[in-house]
């Protein structure tokens, strides 16, 4: 067992884990946030993206233990302390982004990520471009894409509390 | 994924003390992690250089740019002095998986991997880059050696890449869109002694040099000097993506296309 500590949603956590714990089974077996999902396991879907360090990364492909000492935000880190849906959250069901929402945690926290890199004004090429590792087998991405325009949009007009980040 | 003890290192050194029989070194994890969930690798022990801040950063000077071997495909692609140096080589690390895999994977790691399908070996073999390692430094045709093979010797690490600067060069990637590893991908550059036309995503031994092209090109840097030339299909992988007459076809094609771009800039 090796110890561990890192930063969970703005929440300091320690554990002791097996070395070949997955950062996506720490989530959801050790921390219970089971927003994180596993859609493939094999690193191509996208379901089990966080954010560590403010970047978005596959859960499924980082060992636990590489997170130590860092800072690792989930979908249940993006709502207000309140429960107000995060501007990006709240498109995504404003624009009906998805059907079954298996694929959302992840889509919301790639989209998050996108935003901090190239800003509040995307173009459809571009959103559809960064989706590449995130696949949604029901909506033909159509509202995805509409939701994540809007909710960068809707970004940088409210001053969004920086994530747990 | 079997059990494996695991280390984090805080220098080059102390991990090369730590690469006995049986260890491995973990970079950005998207090639070895997947191949240890299939039980195709089962390392004793894991080496992560995710801590030595020696390993990451870009370093230009006037005639070169060298890349530590920690520094992610994200970080190079979005790296102010890459694209001002060679700007083609932003464009090659900005293509290369998704968004995610670029924030882990490691330039140190691809090369290491020297997968057949990979980008950077591409780039290393057409610009003349350097590998450096803790013992030694190689060239890119004494490094890449075939499929997944390289001169690495026990106890040796990756510490950085080292590229000339070229005049001009420009990638072209034709991705197999499920993967989006290249299923042919051509880097062409324009060196201040030669032109070079590296293929990736073809070569049943791995990355190739198409001299034929490079010595079309060295008449005229022009499209029109590959003009109906395709590849020779001897050599190159047929598999469920594509035959090798296909791939001998795109190879044409993506180099007719890269020396455009790289004509353009
Ligand atoms: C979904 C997906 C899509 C991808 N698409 C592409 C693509 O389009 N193009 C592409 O080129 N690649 C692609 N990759 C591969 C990706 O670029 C990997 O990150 C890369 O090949 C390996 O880098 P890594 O840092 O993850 O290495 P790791 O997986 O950590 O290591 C790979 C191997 O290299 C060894 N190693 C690592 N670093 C060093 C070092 N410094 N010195 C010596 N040995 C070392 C390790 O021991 C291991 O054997 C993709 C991967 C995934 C999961
Ligand atoms: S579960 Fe991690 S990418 Fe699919």
């Amino acid at each position: 067992m090796t110890s561990v500590s890192l930063t969970v949603n703005g929440k300091a956590v320690t554990a002791d884990v097996e070395p070949r714990t997955l950062l996506v089974q720490f989530l959801r077996e050790g921390q219970r946030l089971t927003g994180t999902h596993v859609g493939c396991d094999t690193s191509q879907c996208g379901a089990c993206v966080v954010h560590l360090d403010g970047e978005a990364v596959k859960a499924c492909t980082t060992l636990a233990v590489q997170c130590d000492g860092r800072t690792v935000t989930t979908i249940e880190g993006l709502a207000a302390p309140g429960g107000t849906l995060h501007p990006m959250q709240a498109a995504f069901r404003e624009h009906h982004g998805l059907q079954c929402g298996y694929c959302t945690p992840g889509m919301i926290m790639t989209a998050v990520d996108l935003v901090r890199r190239k800003g509040h004004h995307l173009d459809e090429a571009t959103i559809r471009h960064e989706l590449e590792g995130n696949i949604c087998r029901c909506t033909g991405y159509h509202n995805i894409v509409k939701a994540i325009a809007a909710g960068a949009e809707a970004m940088a007009a409210e001053p969004v509390r920086e994530a747990a980040e | 994924m079997y059990a494996f003890d695991y280390h984090r290192p805080t220098s080059v050194k102390e991990a090369v003390g730590l690469l006995t029989d049986g260890a491995k070194i973990v970079a950005g994890g998207h090639t070895l992690l997947p191949t240890m969930k299939q039980r195709l690798a089962a390392p004793e022990s894991l080496i992560d250089l995710g801590r030595i801040p020696d390993l990451v950063g870009i370093e230009r000077t006037p005639r070169s740019l060298t890349i530590a071997a920690m520094t992610t495909h994200g970080a190079v692609a979005e790296s102010a002095e890459v694209k001002e140096a060679i700007p083609a080589l932003a464009e090659l690390a900005a293509l290369i998986g998704d968004p995610a895999v670029r924030h882990r994977g490691t330039i140190g790691g691809s090369v290491a991997n020297n997968d057949p399908a990979a980008d950077y070996p591409a780039a290393c073999l057409a610009l003349g880059a350097t590998i450096l390692t803790n013992k030694r430094k190689l060239s890119s045709e004494e490094f890449f050696l075939g499929l997944f093979e390289t001169a690495l010797e026990e106890g040796e690490i990756v510490t950085g890449v080292s590229f000339p600067i070229p005049h001009k060069a420009a990638y072209e990637k034709f991705r197999n869109p499920a993967s989006r590893y290249a299923l042919v991908g051509v880097f062409v550059a324009k060196r201040p002694s030669d032109i070079r036309v590296a293929v990736t995503g073809s070569g049943s031994n791995g990355v190739f040099r198409w001299t034929e092209a490079e010595d079309a090109l060295a008449k005229r840097f022009s499209p029109k000097s590959l003009e109906g030339m395709s590849a020779s299909p001897d050599g190159l992988n047929s598999d469920l993506h594509a035959d090798a007459a296909y791939r001998a076809h795109l190879i044409g094609v993506m180099a007719r296309r890269a020396v455009q771009k790289a004509a353009d800039r």
